[in-house]
């Protein structure tokens, strides 16, 4: 897939579909607010792929270390009242939130 | 939306569809590990923990909370791949997959994208003594997500719900899953071949004691990807994927309602919608769920803070030395040591009894005294209950005392019958159980010779026959005998006591 760029920006759907999968809720005129800055954060992103990298390895991970991991043994979790205290709204031991409408995953 | 609020969908006659139409399926299953710590923090994963009280600030998804890897769950994915004939990466990572939805507290879920820890295997199944070989895709490590409650509204459905509470426990567990390429060779027994494929997976995880694998409670469950093809057509149709199905049967009933329902849908020169379906149980049917056009786009990248797994081969090759005997291998040893036919074996493995059969001849008893009691008694018990047989509550260990007590002569079949009930009613092991209801067979004593004396003289005409010389109509009078003792009384003493009495021999 080809980056987006001020040379080819990015659409209002695209900036709708990228605030729909963020729940953001952006207005018309954000829309094209939104739309003319995102092509320039991309434009300067896409300027790291003009760096001679041929001979670096890809990397995801600023430490040159692999198989970091933990013995499988239990802690102690957190007291649930304090879990719930963060929620915005707790019924029965479980965090409520606002009905899911037809998105079941 | 409940299948019965909607219309009901045009099928076509399983038969018929495959007179038109080739079905290719695919399935991708997903195994809750029974690790005893959540797969990137040190949360407990008892099920059935009081909701939220298994959670920290790693799986919750608090700033500046840091993942690590359990080190189990890494080597329970491998050896599922090295069981699976796959090749082990030397080098994966971990991927973020961004949604947001309640029962995901990170805003992503932490999986394997392009870099999975297990590619290109494969699973052989049987059905109706023929061997399908499916291919495995790929199997990778993620976790499993939280768990809704829809309130209010119809049936704890998400339609019509008010709102919902989110119980975060299985948010986090390790969560392996395991796709298969395309499957095409099926053609009429795709819905068997299906359902085969994942009561072998499931048998396979299960001998590798790395989950238990109850379907029930969601630690194995399945999305079933169906399309149909019209004969001699080069290209696949466009595919449904039916969600959680969550038994061995309702894999198979989804792929053949899919198969009835799409071709009804070609039939008519409409096109498939890709899309996620749902399965209902008490109808068999699916309904649309989450459409292609609204599917999230998920936004992989790298995990940032998990370093990557690169799985040293002399490890990966110990854990391929140290793999159990798996089903297939265990099977066929078992097939030969009994001494079974193959499709003998094929009854035990489809009645859920295998297992049962094994355990109870290694507590002692014959191959043939544990299959007879299995797939004889026990299973007409367990079908009356509405059970499977591992439900019984009657361990093997118990069968095998059963099958002692009549080889030693201590009850007959009958008695045993009557001991079993004791024993599923709780009363105690099956010695015990003799004991107590006083079931043990009557020997030659004085209360025999009076049953004896009193069937003689009950049936003057059975007794002028036997005298004139018609041997068998011994039988009446033994089971005459056998009433008056309630049947605890050996047929064979009381054969020769009437025979010592008439005939003098």
């Amino acid at each position: 897939m080809s980056t987006p760029s001020a040379k080819h920006p990015l659409s209002r759907q695209e900036i709708a579909h990228l605030a729909h999968l963020a729940r953001l809720a952006v207005t018309e005129e954000e829309l094209d607010l939104f739309a003319g800055q995102l092509s320039v954060v991309l434009d300067a992103v896409a300027r790291v792929g003009e760096a001679p990298t041929d001979d670096v390895p890809p990397t995801t991970h600023a430490v040159p270390m692999t198989n970091v991991m933990r013995p499988d043994a239990t802690r102690p979790s957190l007291p649930r009242d304090v879990v719930l205290a963060g929620a915005p709204a707790a019924e029965d031991g479980r965090i409520r939130v606002p009905r899911i409408l037809g998105e079941e995953a | 939306m409940s299948a019965s609020t909607q219309t009901e969908p045009d099928l076509v006659d399983y038969d018929e569809v495959l007179t038109r139409y080739e079905p290719l399926i695919g399935l991708e299953t997903h195994v809750e590990l029974g690790t005893a710590s959540k797969m990137f923090c040190g949360c407990a994963t008892t099920f059935g923990a009081e909701p939220n009280t298994q959670t920290c600030p790693v799986c919750l998804g608090l700033p500046g909370s840091l993942p690590v890897a359990n080190e189990a769950a890494i080597e329970s994915t491998v050896r599922i791949g090295l069981a699976l004939g796959c090749r082990i990466a030397s080098w994966s990572r971990f991927a973020r997959k961004n949604y947001f939805y309640p029962d995901i507290p990170k805003g992503f879920q932490t999986t394997q994208y392009d870099e999975p820890l297990c590619t290109a295997g494969h699973l052989d199944v049987e059905v109706d003594g023929e061997t399908y070989r499916v291919e495995i895709e790929r199997v990778h490590l993620e976790e499993d997500t939280g768990k809704n409650l829809h309130v209010g509204g119809a049936t704890g459905r998400i339609h019509g719900a008010d709102h919902s509470l989110i119980d975060y426990n299985r948010a986090g567990i390790p969560l392996v899953e395991i796709v298969t390429r395309p499957i095409s060779c099926a053609g009429a027994k795709a819905p068997e071949v299906a359902r085969a494929y994942v009561a072998e997976l499931r048998d396979m995880v299960q001998s590798l004691g790395v989950s238990d694998v109850k379907m029930e409670q969601g630690s194995l469950r399945s999305d079933v990807n169906v399309s149909l093809a019209p004969i001699g057509s080069l290209e696949w149709g466009t595919r449904t994927e039916t969600k959680n199905v969550n038994s061995l049967r309702s894999v198979e009933r989804a792929v053949r309602f899919e198969m009835r329902r799409q071709a009804a849908v070609l039939d008519r020169g409409g096109r498939i919608v890709q899309e996620t379906r749902h399965f209902h149980e008490d109808t068999g049917t699916t309904s649309p769920g989450r459409s292609k056009e609204e599917a999230t786009d998920y936004r992989y990248f790298p995990e940032p803070d998990l370093v990557p797994v690169a799985p040293d081969e002399e490890w990966v090759a110990k854990l391929a030395a140290s793999l159990p005997e798996l089903p297939a291998a265990r099977r066929a040893r078992l097939t030969e040591e009994w001494g079974l036919s193959p499709t003998e074996m094929a009854w035990l493995v489809n009645a859920g009894a295998l297992g049962l059969v094994a355990d109870t001849v290694a507590a002692g008893a014959s191959p043939s005294d544990a299959r007879k009691w299995w797939l004889g008694e026990l299973a007409r018990r367990a079908n009356d209950a509405g059970v499977e047989l591992a439900e019984l509550a009657v361990t093997p260990r118990q069968v095998a005392e059963l099958a002692a007590l009549i080889g030693a002569g201590t009850i007959n079949d009958q008695l045993a019958r009557q001991a079993l009930d004791g024993v599923l009613a709780g009363e105690g092991d099956p010695a015990a159980v003799v004991e107590s209801r006083g079931l043990a067979v009557m020997g030659e004593s004085d209360e025999l010779g009076a049953a004896v004396d009193e069937a003689i003289a009950g049936a003057p005409d059975v007794v002028a026959k036997v005298q004139g010389g018609k041997v068998q109509a011994l039988g009446a009078l033994v089971g005459a005998v056998m009433k008056t003792t309630r049947g605890k009384a050996d047929a064979a003493t009381v054969r020769r006591l009437l025979e010592e009495r008439l005939l003098g021999s």
